[in-house]
């Protein structure tokens, strides 16, 4: 295990965020606000209780959830693909680390760097509403599996993406409409019963519910099977990337 | 120059020049996804401490052969050791060892000279260790950037920080990829310069050149490669001498018509002014017949003025394998 290696990695990539802390940090605080300010005050108001709390702290966990996901792709995404673009890649195909090793460097940084803004936007949540947690281990345990998986799946369009556009087209066309679509705002039980059904071929679904579950304990689908799907979710992440290490999939010629 | 001695290797002893090969390549071939050639059975044997220059026209595979050996681009055939570590199944005590300038400079615009050299110390798994990062940096007349970002750097200043970061983990063998390319002339001497102090540290140097004169200047041995195939690896002073004669060229008093009858033995040509004689001979031969000439040269009678010698350059041996390869 070349643990230098990781840690070269892990270090400069969080020294990038650092240098561009203000979109890093401050974007997604500033946006998470504003759909406080909309959908938690201005329209939530008007709303009822949702699962037993105000419409407003309901959102909390989906909210975390929408920024984290999207996070955690873009950082990741970008963290691979820009050495590509770049040409520093060939440092690191150079270096004698192995594809797990880059993998837990990339990873790990894109990952940590969400999860610090998760848990940003929760603290910015609490100055809006009211919150509780009921499950706090679960809930930071929701939250870095989600980190992790995400930020998995960001590698691979990373890798997959052969211009910017590409880069920003799938976090574009899938995850956000996976996460707005997976209960961000909503509880599954207030759709039509075909779409309850539809919905549940949505990943993020339980993602969300889970996560959800870990606050106010209350959930749409059992929190086992929430579990159970992070985890195949992240099974298969891992898998593909093995498949793009073992076969140089559009890394080394 | 700072002249400082780098600390060479783990181990620290100076491995002289010559034994055991540091790298053997064999049979080494490879088609690029589109079909393209690139390489075609190349084998070649590195020796520990010395400087070989590989020479051949863009295109000619230089690249793809050093992508290779460190691991960059995978080959479609062959095998390649370093250190007598396969580059596949070992990578990581053959990678460990290298230590590449890449012919693009690739670098992070927007980091600092000394993260950026750190990061590669760190990435080729070596604790961090300022003192050494601060000698390279100081060899390669960087120390006062260290805090600059690279954007802020000129060409040749990057290409050294390239250098720099090649050298942060200590490697035994260190590939240039076109060194020199846009470098002005000043700054050349400077990458020979250091070049020739790393080998004096024991490091094995392998550099690719478009320019004879680079190759002719710092090079232990030259190998030619052209369309993927290697023509010949040869020491430099035996490749000059086998495939180089020498010329003199005598300037005469008075001009002449013809070549006298008493020098008709020798390989004369009479110069366009008419007021030189042009001798050609093998320098390798043992017997030149130069000092006859001259006897024989002043018993016709002739008076000279002026005598000199030339040798054929690399610039044209290596057109003249080329061209025999077409
Ligand atoms: N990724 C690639 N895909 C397809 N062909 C490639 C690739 N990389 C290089 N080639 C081709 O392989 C051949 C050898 O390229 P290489 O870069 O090794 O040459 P070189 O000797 O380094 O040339 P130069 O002196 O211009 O740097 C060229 O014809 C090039 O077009
Ligand atoms: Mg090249």
């Amino acid at each position: 295990m070349n643990l230098h290696a990781i840690k070269a990695i892990y270090i400069f990539e969080m020294s990038r965020t650092f240098r561009t802390i203000l979109q890093s940090l401050v974007s997604p605080v500033l946006s998470t606000s504003l759909y406080f300010v909309v959908f938690g005050a201005a329209i939530g108001s008007r709303f009822a209780e949702v699962e037993g709390v105000s419409y407003g702290t309901f959102i909390v966990p989906g909210l975390i959830m929408l920024t984290v996901l999207t996070q955690a792709v873009s950082n990741a995404s970008f963290g691979i693909y820009f050495p590509r673009f770049i040409g520093t890649i060939q440092e690191i195909l150079s270096a004698p680390i192995s594809s797990l090793e880059i993998v837990v460097g990339y990873v790990g940084a894109a990952a940590t760097k969400s999860f610090v803004i998760g848990l940003i936007i929760l603290a910015t949540a609490h100055l809006f509403v009211p919150l509780r947690i009921d499950h706090p281990v679960w809930m930071l345990g929701f939250l870095v599996l989600t980190c992790v998986s995400f930020a998995l799946f960001g590698f691979i369009i990373g890798i997959w993406a052969k211009n910017f556009e590409q880069l920003q087209l799938v976090p574009l066309l899938v995850i956000t409409p996976l996460v707005f679509l997976g209960g961000s705002f909503y509880s599954i039980s207030m759709l039509p019963p075909v779409w309850q059904k539809v919905t549940l071929f949505n990943p993020v679904v339980y993602l969300i519910s889970g996560f959800r579950w870990s606050f106010f304990g209350e959930s749409d689908v059992g929190v086992g099977l929430s579990l159970a799907m992070v985890l195949l979710f992240l099974s298969i992440c891992l898998a593909i990337i093995m498949w793009i290490f073992k076969t140089g999939y559009r890394i080394r010629n | 120059m700072n002249t400082i001695p780098l600390r060479t290797g783990s181990d620290g002893t100076n491995p002289e020049i010559g034994g055991d090969p540091i790298c053997s390549i064999s049979e080494v071939s490879k088609t690029y996804a589109g079909g393209f050639h690139a390489l075609d059975g190349v084998s070649l044997e590195i020796r520990k401490g010395e400087i070989l220059a590989l020479l051949g026209p863009n295109g000619a595979g230089k690249t793809t052969l050093i992508s290779i050996i460190c691991g960059i681009v995978k080959s479609s055939g062959g095998s390649v050791t370093v250190g007598g570590y396969d580059v596949g199944r070992h990578f990581r005590q053959s990678r460990s060892l290298i230590g590449l300038v890449p012919q693009e400079i690739n670098l992070e615009p927007f980091e600092t000279v000394s993260n950026t050299v750190n990061f590669s110390r760190g990435l080729f798994g070596k604790p961090k260790d300022t003192d050494y990062i601060e000698k390279v940096l100081k060899r390669l007349s960087l120390w006062d950037k260290r805090k600059d970002q690279i954007v802020t750097l000129s060409g040749g200043m990057k290409r050294r920080v390239l250098i720099a970061k090649a050298l942060s983990h200590e490697p035994r063998v260190l590939f240039l990829d076109e060194p020199t390319a846009g470098v002005d002339v000043e700054l050349r001497k400077d990458m020979w310069e250091i070049v020739r102090a790393l080998q004096a540290d024991g490091v094995t140097i392998i550099l690719t050149t478009h320019y004879i004169e680079e190759a002719e200047a710092i090079a232990d041995r030259v190998g030619v490669i052209d369309k993927g195939k290697l023509l010949l690896v040869e020491d430099k002073s035996t490749l000059m001498q086998r495939m180089g004669t020498k010329q003199i060229r005598i300037e005469l008093q008075s001009a002449l018509e013809s070549i006298p009858d008493a020098l008709s033995q020798y390989e004369l040509e009479i110069d366009k002014t008419g007021n030189a004689l042009i001798y050609t001979y093998d320098p390798t031969g043992g017997r030149t017949g130069i000092t006859s000439l001259f006897s024989d040269l002043k018993s016709a009678g002739l008076v000279l003025c002026d005598v000199q010698t030339y040798q054929s350059s690399l610039e044209e041996i290596f057109v003249d394998l080329i061209k025999a390869q077409t």
